[in-house]
């Protein structure tokens, strides 16, 4: 490449050689790419309506429906390619919800020490060996089928998660030097955590997102799948196999081998993401 | 004398956690929306006098620290109270669906440690090359892939395509209904009466199932022993082992294997939680008479008792596997001081 300009050469180049070298973070930022690109520009890719009746009654994959029409006679491509945008979005803000509120909790108790670091602490414990799927169930139920419960009833049950590592880290900073530097020269609680010690533990927190990310996208998958999310002519890759599972024992495999697959892709892609991070920040193992 | 304080300590330590889950379910239960009394009245247009008098009946009326400390006076004297929707009491309720779920995720832990410590021995021996790079993807893999669509996915193509499988049920309707139980455990029940045709028929029954949550955990396990292995294969006494001569397979097998199960086992052990949950899905998609299908169908009739008496169920479960795991280990290494 010798046209190419100067700043390619100088970031582009070394960037390409050291993803190259990192595998696993390559696949997993490819994976996580295609899904999301896709996801987002669904009108571009679907060939059909993913709610409105356009063909015959389950029709199998061919040259017309790639995946195949469903008993709506819907096409299945086309609710693959929408189906995304639900589990996406809800895996990514009860991921977020539960990165905020988890790690402030873990930050105060671990800083705070005492009575209420050892009962936040006991909560949090009780609730992380508890499976989180038949918690997110039992929340989900009670709240009612849809997104924001849905967001709620991850996001909920994640929390411990964040908790430990971010009480775990701050026990661990807060002993440095620089710590009690702040403290010694009178800098408040809020202040010490704030400056000091929640940057320091912003590395630990961020390795554990994408694993947290493609975690959720299975509880969400699964409580679509159990019939705690949309109502139905909403896409869902997890509410689509469920329907898909009536039409089962009469061999109508492509209802659910497809969206089946979409979602292992953007599981693996974030399993894969996680590993090539922990990768490239710590010791490989 | 050591191992039986350190044995009672960890079981003291199990109360609160059962007590913090079952106070959270029951403030889920009773603070968010949705009367259990209209569901079991079915519909909306209930009279009012009728919704307050059974109200009444099921105690709906007090206040909600009275409806607590009263549940938990119950839960210590093992009474879970009564199905709504059954008329039956919960505790006898999941006495008959808990046997199930057991025969289904020991089954699973089985497979699950079959698949995965092989693979891991496997991975662990070609380290650094191709299959071990395979092997690695393939269980990273294996936690990717939702339970309930690998079960769907087998069920498909064993059960539906090549018909090597029943697709459902823990055996077929009218071997069922005859069916006497002893103790509950469908497997043990058939071999204890002498009825090996219809213990064969349980054991086809369960294969599939219990493949699909054994698959689930397999990866973790996997990559579990594949770094104990390795870490124990750089140990003096396995490298000893290997210069006196002994072969490849008896050093690895004997002597680094044996040290290797320490960490698989607690590992497995945690992972019991997420065991159960596979569970319940696994439940649902092959129509398993479990714990897991208890709790969906108490759900679905908002039966408060029953899925606050499942949750409690699962986690005296769950920390009573922690609690063996945790003395197993302390049985098993020198290094444990009961303290």
């Amino acid at each position: 490449m010798v046209d190419a300009p100067r700043g390619s050469r100088v970031v582009v180049a070394p960037l390409r050689t050291w993803l190259g070298r990192r595998r696993v973070l390559a696949a997993g930022i490819v994976l996580i790419g295609l899904v999301v690109l896709v996801t987002l520009l669904a009108p571009l890719f679907a060939p059909y309506s993913p709610t409105a009746p356009g063909a015959d009654r389950l029709v199998p994959p061919g040259a017309a429906h790639w995946f195949g029409t469903d008993q709506l006679r819907r096409d299945v491509l086309s609710r693959v390619i929408y189906g995304g945008r639900i589990p996406l979005e809800v895996a990514f803000s009860s991921t977020l919800l539960s990165l905020v509120i988890g790690a402030s909790l873990g930050w105060i108790s671990g800083y705070a020490g005492g009575r209420l670091d050892r009962t936040l602490s006991l909560v949090m414990d009780a609730l992380y060996s508890f499976p989180a799927l038949i918690l997110a169930i039992t929340i989900v139920a009670m709240l009612g089928p849809g997104v924001l419960n849905m967001v709620a009833a991850i996001a909920i049950v994640y929390i411990p998660t964040y908790f430990r590592v971010a009480r775990g880290q701050t026990l661990r900073v807060r002993e440095e030097a620089y710590v009690e530097a702040a403290q010694a020269l009178g800098a408040r609680a809020v202040r010490t955590l704030r400056l000091h010690i929640a940057p320091n533990t912003l590395n630990a927190l961020l390795a554990i997102v994408s694993f947290n990310i493609a975690d959720a996208i299975l509880t969400e998958a699964g409580l679509a799948f159990l019939g705690f999310g949309l109502p139905p002519p909403t896409p869902d890759w997890g509410f689509d196999i469920q329907n898909g599972q009536a039409f089962l024992q009469s061999g109508y495999w492509w209802l659910i081998t497809f969206p089946g697959i979409a979602i292992v892709i953007t599981s693996l892609g974030f399993n894969l993401l996680g590993e090539g991070i922990g990768e490239a920040v710590g010791p490989t193992g | 004398m050591g191992l039986l304080r350190y044995a009672l300590t960890r079981v003291l330590l199990t109360i609160p956690m059962v007590l913090i889950l079952l106070t959270v379910v029951f403030l889920v239960l009773h603070v968010m929306p949705g009367n259990p009394v209209l569901v079991i009245l079915g519909g909306r247009n209930v009279p009012l006098s009728l919704i307050h008098e059974y109200e009444h009946r099921l105690g709906f009326d007090q206040p909600i620290y009275v409806q607590y400390i009263k549940y938990l006076w119950g839960v210590i004297h093992g009474n879970l109270g009564d199905s709504f929707s059954s008329g039956m009491t919960v505790t006898s309720q999941i006495a008959l669906h808990l046997p199930a779920t057991l025969e289904l995720s020991f089954s699973g832990l089985f497979i699950a440690a079959l698949i995965g410590v092989s693979t891991g021995v496997w991975a662990a021996l070609r380290q650094g090359g191709i299959t071990d790079q395979v092997l690695r993807f393939t269980h990273i893999g294996t936690y990717a892939i939702p339970i309930f669509w690998s079960g769907l996915m087998l069920q498909m193509l064993f059960g539906v395509f090549l018909k090597w499988f029943p697709t459902g049920l823990q055996l077929n309707p009218v071997d069922a209904a005859f069916f006497q139980p002893i103790t509950g455990f469908v497997l043990l029940d058939t071999l204890l009466r002498g009825n090996f045709a219809l213990f064969g028929e349980a054991a086809l029954h369960l294969l599939l199932p219990a493949f699909t949550l054994g698959l689930a955990l397999s990866g973790l396990v996997g990559r579990v022993t594949r770094a104990a292995l390795i870490e124990v294969l750089d140990l003096d006494y396995v490298r000893t082992a290997r210069s006196k001569g002994l072969p490849g397979r008896v050093t690895v097998l004997k002597h680094a294997l044996r040290n290797a199960l320490i960490p698989i086992i607690t590992v497995v052990g945690i992972q019991f939680a997420i065991l159960m949950g596979g569970a319940v899905l696994t439940e649902a998609v092959f129509s398993w008479p479990g714990i897991g299908s208890f709790l969906l169908q108490s759900i679905k009739a908002r039966d408060f008792n029953a899925i606050q008496g499942t949750v409690v169920v699962i986690a005296v479960l769950i920390a009573t596997v922690n609690l063996v795991v945790d003395i197993f280990y302390a049985l098993i290494d020198p290094r444990v001081r009961f303290s």
